[in-house]
């Protein structure tokens, strides 16, 4: 049987990944929009385990409506990235620069 | 009172120094044996003749933002599914309205022609 | 088993907002560009209907429904009322704008309603899936809007900063969600209100997932050090969407910490106090101090909504009734206030022009005196002039924090103010004491400019009814701590 804490130790590692790869990734909006989905993801492994360790099932509905408007907000994201790119031709993160105080 | 911080303190260290490190780790171990030969595009036994990073048509993204949206949220249609003697009327009411409002973005996106490829 | 019906009335107000949406959106495909027009006055009088609706289907106790999902309650009606009325005023600021820049189409007025859907859920939710599902619905719609404009590099690259950081501010609240929901073994805010009576106060998990629970609400507040996406967003966004994401989702913002820090977590106040007041300081701080340098109007709005909302958080961190109305209050005010300001700067655009620099205001005074007078009202009520709502809002909530005895942060406050009074009068001086650079008389149709000046005189004239509204407030506060 495979304790709770390794649940959520898996939870927090791909959480602190996504959390990083959303700060130290320059290079691509894509990858980008990839860690905000693992971040989800983590949080999701979050609530499946608590849900069944605590025997109840609202966790696990929780994760449905996460998965789905997760699918919803990365069609928007991804649907910004295309008009990102037909203005600028590029998909840097670098060149997201031109609004500055 | 500041010390209830310090297991979050550690969590963003940690957090952080494993982030690094995969990156770090990754460079450091990795043989770097670099090669003309290995850099160059690779294609069952004869010369690459076109770049492999070739450009995907902007339609692509179109019908997979469409696609992404519609397929997940079948992930409500199997549980309803299974569950459907349980639920009773009411389940199937709330069900039909949901794919409802899905018809209605459905019919807007026929409408905004984002089916037709040409 | 089978589920029973449950009470559909507290939701009509949504379930019509709702259904009048998907109507506009198919009504909308089958009208030619120069009907548009059927799609504004449909949206317009959505909103009036919901309004009835709400005021219709309002009673005393709270009502729940969806099994404790959905609460109808005093704050929850005060919340709606406040937000169809600013959403009222800002689509009819934004018609003509829109029109000129070839943006008049339903999605900007579907997607507007759909936001203001989610924000009625989040003023509604009893529930952390339908506060997440409410604020989700509102980010994703003003997420789109801001992209609005998609042949404009500016508004693009906002609209993809935004989502970004949107989305991680999301994934946070939720990681804080998750921790608070295996600690506490429930979803339903009542309940996890209760476990957490049963808890240790620093049990490390719950502070654990508090701590994520506030960064994400900051993020959405925009609350320093979560702020860098607010200057960017306001500036970069078309400003009849700016319009939009400056008011309404500020009050939807304080139904998320309501009904959350308070409703849920009132328990860990110890914990939350603290790190309130370090958000609070900073954001008046660097609010009031970097709005000085901006010579972008819409930058500087910007900043000064940043300022304010730490003023508001001020009301949240004395922890009593008291202070939750005046928060109340000063965030409903403040919607006004931004409501006016950005009325103003669309009504100073015209086609191929935006009046977005600081110096598109210069010799107001002599194009227009009667809106260089109603800027004024609002300059003066952002920076807390008495006679003005905006005076009144600031001294309820220092006088809340002076309450809860913390009399130097008071000060600090007052302090902040003061340097925070600098910008705006900088702008009535630019409006009066200097000559205009464009001579051109200010258009506008009858309508913008009679709603403007309801706008910008309701900030003054209602002021012998500040005690009536006050007490509008308190009673809001009331009814959720019964609830």
């Amino acid at each position: 049987m495979v304790p709770l804490s390794h649940y959520l130790i898996l939870g927090a590692i791909l959480f602190a990944l996504s959390v990083v790869g959303i700060f130290l990734n320059r290079k691509n909006l894509v990858v980008l929009l990839m860690a905000i989905e693992l971040m989800l993801l983590a949080v999701n492994m979050n609530f499946v385990a608590f849900a069944h360790f605590l025997g109840d099932l609202g966790g696990q509905v929780f994760v449905f409506f996460i998965l789905t408007v997760a699918a919803a907000e990365s069609a928007i994201g991804l649907a910004i990235l295309v008009v990102v790119f037909r203005n600028r031709r590029s998909i840097n993160v670098e060149d997201l620069d031109s609004l500055k105080g | 009172m500041l010390n209830n911080y310090v297991p979050i303190l550690i969590f963003m260290a940690v957090a952080l120094i494993m982030g690094v490190a995969m990156v770090v780790i990754g460079r450091v171990l990795g043989p770097h044996r670099p090669d003309t030969e290995k850099n160059s595009p690779y294609e069952c036994g004869f010369e690459a003749f076109e770049d492999s990073r070739m450009k995907f048509d902007v339609r692509y993204y179109l019908v997979a933002i469409l696609f992404i949206i519609f397929d997940l949220e079948i992930a409500f249609l199997f549980p309803w599914a299974v569950a459907l003697s349980e639920v009773g009327m009411l389940g199937f009411v709330a069900m039909m309205l949901f794919l409802g409002i899905l018809v209605v973005g459905f019919i807007y996106e026929w409408k905004k022609g984002a089916l037709e490829w040409e | 088993m089978t589920a029973a019906m449950p009470n559909f009335l507290p939701v009509a107000p949504e379930i019509f907002v709702f259904s009048m949406a998907c109507v506009i959106l198919l009504v909308d495909l089958f009208l030619s560009d120069a009907r548009r027009g059927v799609t504004y006055l449909l949206t317009q009088l959505t909103l009036i209907g919901a309004a009835v609706l709400t005021v219709k289907g309002m009673s005393a106790a709270a009502v729940m429904t969806f099994n404790g999902m959905f609460v109808g309650d005093a704050l929850a009606n005060v919340l709606k009322l406040a937000i169809y009325g600013v959403t009222f005023f800002g689509f009819a600021y934004s018609r003509d704008y829109l029109r000129e820049r070839g943006m008049y189409r339903g999605e900007y007025f579907v997607l507007g309603l759909f936001g203001v859907v989610g924000m009625m859920v989040m003023a509604s939710a009893s529930h952390f899936l339908t506060l997440y599902l409410g604020l989700e619905l509102l980010s994703l719609c003003v997420y789109a809007m801001v992209a609005l404009q998609r042949d404009s590099g500016q508004s693009t690259e906002a609209a993809m900063k935004y989502f970004v950081l949107g989305a991680m501010a999301s994934g946070l609240l939720l990681y804080g969600m998750s921790m608070l929901y295996g600690m506490t073994g429930s979803l339903e805010i009542s309940a996890v209100r209760k476990a957490i009576e049963g808890l240790s106060a620093d049990n490390v998990i719950l502070v654990f997932g508090l701590v994520f629970v506030v960064v994400g609400i900051a993020f959405k507040l925009g609350a320093v050090p979560f702020h860098m996406w607010v200057p960017d967003v306001y500036h970069g966004a078309p400003t009849a969407v700016t319009v939009y994401l400056g008011t309404a989702p500020k009050l939807a913002a304080f139904a998320l910490v309501m009904r959350l820090l308070v409703g849920g977590l009132e328990g860990l106040a110890v914990s939350w106090q603290s790190m309130l007041i370090i958000l609070a300081i900073l954001s008046m701080a660097a609010g009031n101090v970097i709005a000085i340098a901006q010579d972008n109007i819409k930058r500087m709005l910007a900043y000064s909504s940043i300022s304010h909302m730490g003023f508001f958080l001020l009301g949240i961190v004395s922890v009593s009734q008291n202070g939750y109305s005046s928060a109340l209050f000063y965030v409903v005010v403040y919607a006004v206030m931004s409501l006016g300001a950005f009325g103003m700067v669309i009504l100073l655009s015209r086609a191929g022009f935006e009046a977005e620099r600081l110096d598109d205001f210069k010799g107001l005074n002599q194009r227009s005196p009667w809106h260089a007078f109603l800027m004024l009202l609002v300059m003066i009520s952002m920076a807390g002039v008495p006679p003005t709502f905006g005076f009144y809002a600031k001294l309820l909530v220092i006088q809340s924090v002076i309450n809860a005895g913390m009399i130097w942060l008071a000060i600090v406050a007052v302090l902040l103010a003061v340097i925070g009074a600098f910008y705006y009068l900088r702008v009535i001086k630019l409006m009066y004491f200097d000559d205009a650079d464009d001579k051109a008389p200010l258009g506008g149709p009858a309508d913008v400019r009679v709603l403007m000046g309801i706008n910008a005189l309701a900030l003054v004239l209602l002021i012998p009814w500040v005690g009536v509204l006050m007490e509008v407030c308190r009673a809001a506060i009331r009814a959720l701590a019964v609830a």
